[in-house]
């Protein structure tokens, strides 16, 4: 076996050798690594339950029906004619995630909201709070009758998932 | 701190065995001939309480693995199996249980030990630090048992808990949904934290052995914070003085432990947690288990999501760099009034933050919380600027010096050499070991 000079600074074949087996083993360690850190993520089954069809018929005015959606409790609100005056009403008023009433509903007497606090992820109390909205029991976030955040530690609105209806009683969500 | 030792082996098979693996010289010099200052107290025996601890944890945890199914529809159900149907079930479930907050009463008081008395400075840095690595496995591991049990607390605990991850810019949502396996707390959760339950208890036994190894490079603090100057003066051997020691702090915590086991084993529990979890209802107030309930204080303190997530993560970390914090020269808080009341102050706003965790998100709790928490880090903010007032009491020489002040005699000053050469005695039985 022949010696290579011993030159430091001149590149050789040897270096070359180096550097393509460093980055050749360092692929494969990403390639590896990426399918470790995949197979946290939400797999077939559950991204298969993504959405679910409700008959909003029975539902009357004032009442606040609550489903399941991909494991997470979403509101139905009927509405009733002062509450959707009262969330329109307070459209200008100063809040840390700013909304128009509108923006957050297709149908005014309908409010759908995924029932989760955006601040933790505790689940809201209905037709509770100085909003008569929803007030959070675990860290004290206060939601108007649009779901947005009026006081407390949340820093969003409550979400909106995407939704439409199907017929004038029924709605898809997801 | 070794070299004492000289490990003489008279047996043929210690000797085959010394030649191959020096594990039986290495176990005399670090548990038996190892030298401990002759001052410690009894705080000192926490590091023996703490292994026994871990210990014990593993072995009633695997145990408890034997008859557990870790799946969101049967999780509840066999953990009353493990209390009906199991036999012994109750007593190595409540000995679990009991045995995380035991785990954890006794860490608070080592950790608060290595405050008072200085632990964390130079050159015990690295042994500080470790240990506050070993606090945060503990925060993980304890909080993932907790999850496994799959009541009301467990599944609203691990949704709050997983949730502050969603306080970080941008991929906060990305982060936790990788962290669910799905869109929110549920079987694949469950799956990984009962793994992730059962790998980290070794990963602590890991980082425990780096803790004693960083220790016995060091050698102990002690309470009067001066360094062992001579071996025969300031130490005694570890066996039997400290193994005795130790052993009696072990049985007085086993009894404060099987008090709690016998007698009142749901006390420091939720009675929330024996409602099975139910996704479509949050229990109307929220509570960890004690031992988190001063970080979730500073948590609910903070008006804004990310900060209070920051705040409560900082609560944690500061004490990392508190090597860096503190800069007097002065080990002791025996020595250093202004820091002993100090001190003692930490330890009062410490327990008034548990106290405001366990209240609810309520006035006066949340202005009390808020003042609390500017409290706990004005501790640590005041360190550094704390030596310029301070007038610190004077220190002993040596631990010896410090010893024989207490029995109200005075340290004879460092004798000259003996003209006269002794006769180099033969070592006695007791002292051979380890001189």
């Amino acid at each position: 076996m022949s010696t290579a000079t011993p030159s430091t600074d001149e590149t050789s074949r040897r270096d070359f050798l180096y550097v393509a087996t460093g980055s050749v083993a360092a692929v494969g360690a990403v390639s590896v690594l990426w399918p470790l850190i995949s197979q946290m993520n939400p797999d077939a089954s559950t991204l298969a339950m993504a959405s679910s069809e409700i008959d909003i018929g029975a539902i009357p005015a004032g009442q606040i029906v609550t489903v399941k959606w991909r494991g997470k409790p979403v509101f139905i609100r009927h509405r009733t004619p002062e509450e959707i005056k009262a969330a329109q009403g307070d459209d200008n008023a100063s809040m840390p995630d700013p909304a128009t009433d509108k923006s957050r509903v297709q149908k005014p007497e309908w409010l759908i909201v995924i029932g989760v606090c955006t601040h933790l992820g505790c689940i809201p109390l209905g037709n509770q709070g100085e909003y008569n909205g929803w007030f959070c029991p675990c860290h004290g976030s206060v939601y108007d009758t649009s779901g947005r955040i009026r006081k407390g530690p949340a820093p969003r609105n409550l979400d909106v998932p995407p939704y439409a209806f199907l017929t004038d009683t029924k709605v898809k969500i997801g | 701190m070794h070299g004492l030792s000289t490990f003489e082996p008279k047996n043929g098979a210690v000797k085959w065995l010394e030649a191959r693996l020096p594990i039986l010289s290495f176990a005399h010099s670090s548990f038996v001939a190892y030298p401990t200052p002759k001052n410690l107290n009894y705080w000192w025996t926490f590091g023996a309480i703490l292994s026994f601890m871990l210990i014990a944890q593993i072995i009633t945890g695997v145990v408890l693995t034997m008859h557990y199914t870790p799946e969101a529809t049967l999780a509840f159900s066999s953990v009353e199996k493990i209390m009906r149907d199991v036999n012994w079930g109750w007593l190595f479930r409540y000995a679990h249980a009991n045995g995380a907050s035991m785990f954890f009463l006794a860490v608070y008081i080592h950790m608060f030990r290595g405050l008072y008395y200085g632990s964390y400075k130079n050159p015990r840095e690295v042994l500080w630090i470790l240990g506050v690595i070993i606090f945060l496995l503990m925060m993980a591991t304890g909080f993932m048992g907790y999850v496994l049990v799959w009541g009301q607390m467990s599944f609203w605990g691990a949704t709050v808990i997983t949730n502050l991850f969603s306080a970080i810019p941008i991929f906060g949502n990305e982060i936790t949904t990788w962290l669910w396996g799905g869109f929110s707390v549920d079987n694949p959760t469950l799956n990984r934290f009962f793994a992730l339950h059962y790998l980290l208890p070794f990963v602590i036994f890991a980082v425990v052995g780096l803790h004693v190894w960083a220790l016995h490079v060091t050698g102990q603090n002690n309470p009067d914070g001066v360094e062992i100057k001579d071996v025969e003066k300031d130490c005694v051997p570890f066996t039997p003085h400290a193994t005795m020691k130790d052993g009696l702090g072990v049985t007085v915590f086993l009894l404060v432990y099987c008090w709690f086991i016998f007698y009142v084993p749901n006390y420091l529990g939720d009675a929330d947690n024996y409602i099975p979890a139910n996704p479509l209802k949050t229990p109307p107030h929220i509570v960890p288990e004690w031992y988190f309930l001063p970080y979730y204080a500073i948590l609910r303190a903070i008006p804004d999501k990310l900060m209070g997530v920051i705040a409560m993560f900082a609560a944690i970390a500061v004490l990392a760099f508190l090597p860096w914090l503190d800069k007097s020269p002065v080990r002791s808080a025996k020595y250093r009034p202004m820091y002993k009341a100090l001190f003692w102050a930490f330890v009062v706003v410490s327990i008034g933050l548990g106290y405001c965790g366990a209240m609810p998100a309520a006035e006066p709790y949340v202005t009390v919380s808020r003042v609390l928490s500017v409290l706990y880090f004005g501790f640590f903010a005041l360190l550094p600027f704390l030596p310029r007032w301070e007038k610190t009491l004077p220190v002993p020489a040596t631990i010896a010096e410090a010893v024989l002040a207490k029995s109200g005699v005075k340290a004879e000053p460092p004798k000259p050499e003996p003209v006269k050469a002794a006769p180099a005695k033969a070592p006695t039985k007791s002292t051979r070991l380890w001189k």
